[in-house]
């Protein structure tokens, strides 16, 4: 166990249930991607199912989110994000309006209906 | 409407390092290297929250590199979830990342291009990195991808790695409303991502789809619920372009 010793586990626990299981995902990508060409069929499919993964992800963020980001009401983060996508699309399709506007409403819900 | 629509010059860089540090520039200039640092400096002052030292939460963002994962990490194993849960976890959230690489190592990859080149984009793959990669790389000579992705990447770590020791020494005084305006970043940035990415039918119904059954599996306590709302969200885009060009 001298291995184990109490400066070194967080570190352990960092490659074993931190960086593995997120770059595996990285290194079977990097395996599949060998002999699939850039105009092929199948890289169609993939690059759908990349954005409905990630909108996916998106989703979870706010229904299930993490550290303080809890406190907040769910209403108010969908309410956010909505806004993030209404202000991108008003605004000059500008990602940097949408981030502003959805943290905008945000605060300012967070603000409005404390928990 | 019509500068929007014409299309963007050419990047011809002369040498390898030019096409890096164009990345680099790039990578800078836009609106993701300010969305990382305000993501990281929640994540850094998550890892503080959670007893993590700062040399351990920089070493999760260099090896780690995707945010939504990092904060997973931190929250359960600073938590004391078991540490199965945790590579689980993590793992599901990281899924994202495979058709990612897959998309994009052929657009970097030329001719002459060799495997062992295209391992560091690989790593360095995340939606900051993919998002600017999948919109620029074409406008780039093939054989000068792979250093400008790379340059990219690099600008965006510098940023993320300088937010993340910012948050660390911050956390005692960032106000809670702060903290959630920051962990919020993610989510949001990765949206309008997405929707400005989203020039075909296939990408808004992907994107549609993958938000509404992400969170209906899970609620259901559906396993491995991300992964199988991005294979079946994607799986009925592009069937459905694949039916309205038949029946063009």
């Amino acid at each position: 166990m001298s291995l184990m010793s109490s400066t070194l586990w967080p570190y352990v626990a960092l490659v074993l249930v931190g960086f593995l299981p997120n770059e595996v995902w990285r290194w079977t990508g990097f395996i599949l991607a060998r002999g699939v060409d850039e105009s092929s069929e199948i890289l169609v499919w993939v690059r759908a199912v990349a954005t409905a993964v990630l909108a996916a992800v998106i989703a979870k963020l706010i229904f299930f989110a993490p550290g303080a980001l809890a406190a907040v009401p769910l209403s108010v983060r969908i309410t956010a994000l909505v806004g993030g996508f209404i202000g991108f699309l008003l605004i000059r399709r500008s990602v940097i309006a949408g981030v502003a506007t959805g943290e905008a409403v945000l605060i300012v819900g967070a603000l409005m209906f404390r928990p | 409407m019509v500068r929007a629509m014409s299309a963007p010059p050419i990047f011809n860089f002369p040498s390898y390092t030019a096409a890096w540090l164009g990345g680099v520039r790039s990578a800078w200039l836009s609106v993701y290297a300010y969305v990382l640092f305000g993501t990281y400096i929640g994540i850094g002052a998550l890892a503080y929250d959670f007893n993590f030292s700062l040399v351990w939460v920089t070493a999760s963002t260099l090896l780690v590199w995707a945010a939504p994962a990092q904060v997973i990490l931190i929250s359960t194993l600073g938590g004391g979830a078991q540490l199965i849960e945790v590579a689980i976890a993590v793992g599901l959230s990281s899924v994202r990342l495979l058709p990612m690489v897959v998309a994009l190592m052929p657009v970097l990859r030329g001719p002459d291009t060799k495997a062992y080149q295209l391992l560091l984009p690989a790593h360095f793959t995340a939606v900051s990195m993919w998002v600017e990669s999948m919109r620029l790389a074409p406008q780039i000579p093939v054989h000068r991808r792979i250093p400008f992705a790379n340059g990219l990447a690099t600008g965006y770590l510098v940023s993320a790695v300088t937010a993340t020791v910012l948050g660390f020494y911050l956390a005692a005084r960032l106000p809670p409303l702060l903290t959630a305006a920051l962990l919020f970043l993610t989510p949001v940035s990765f949206l309008v991502s997405i929707v400005r990415n989203s020039n075909l039918m296939i990408d808004r119904l992907a994107l549609i789809f993958g938000l509404v059954l992400g969170p209906v599996l899970a609620y259901r306590d559906v396993e491995l619920d991300v992964m199988w709302a991005g294979i079946a969200g994607g799986s009925i885009a592009y069937v459905a372009q694949r039916v309205r060009g038949a029946m063009r």
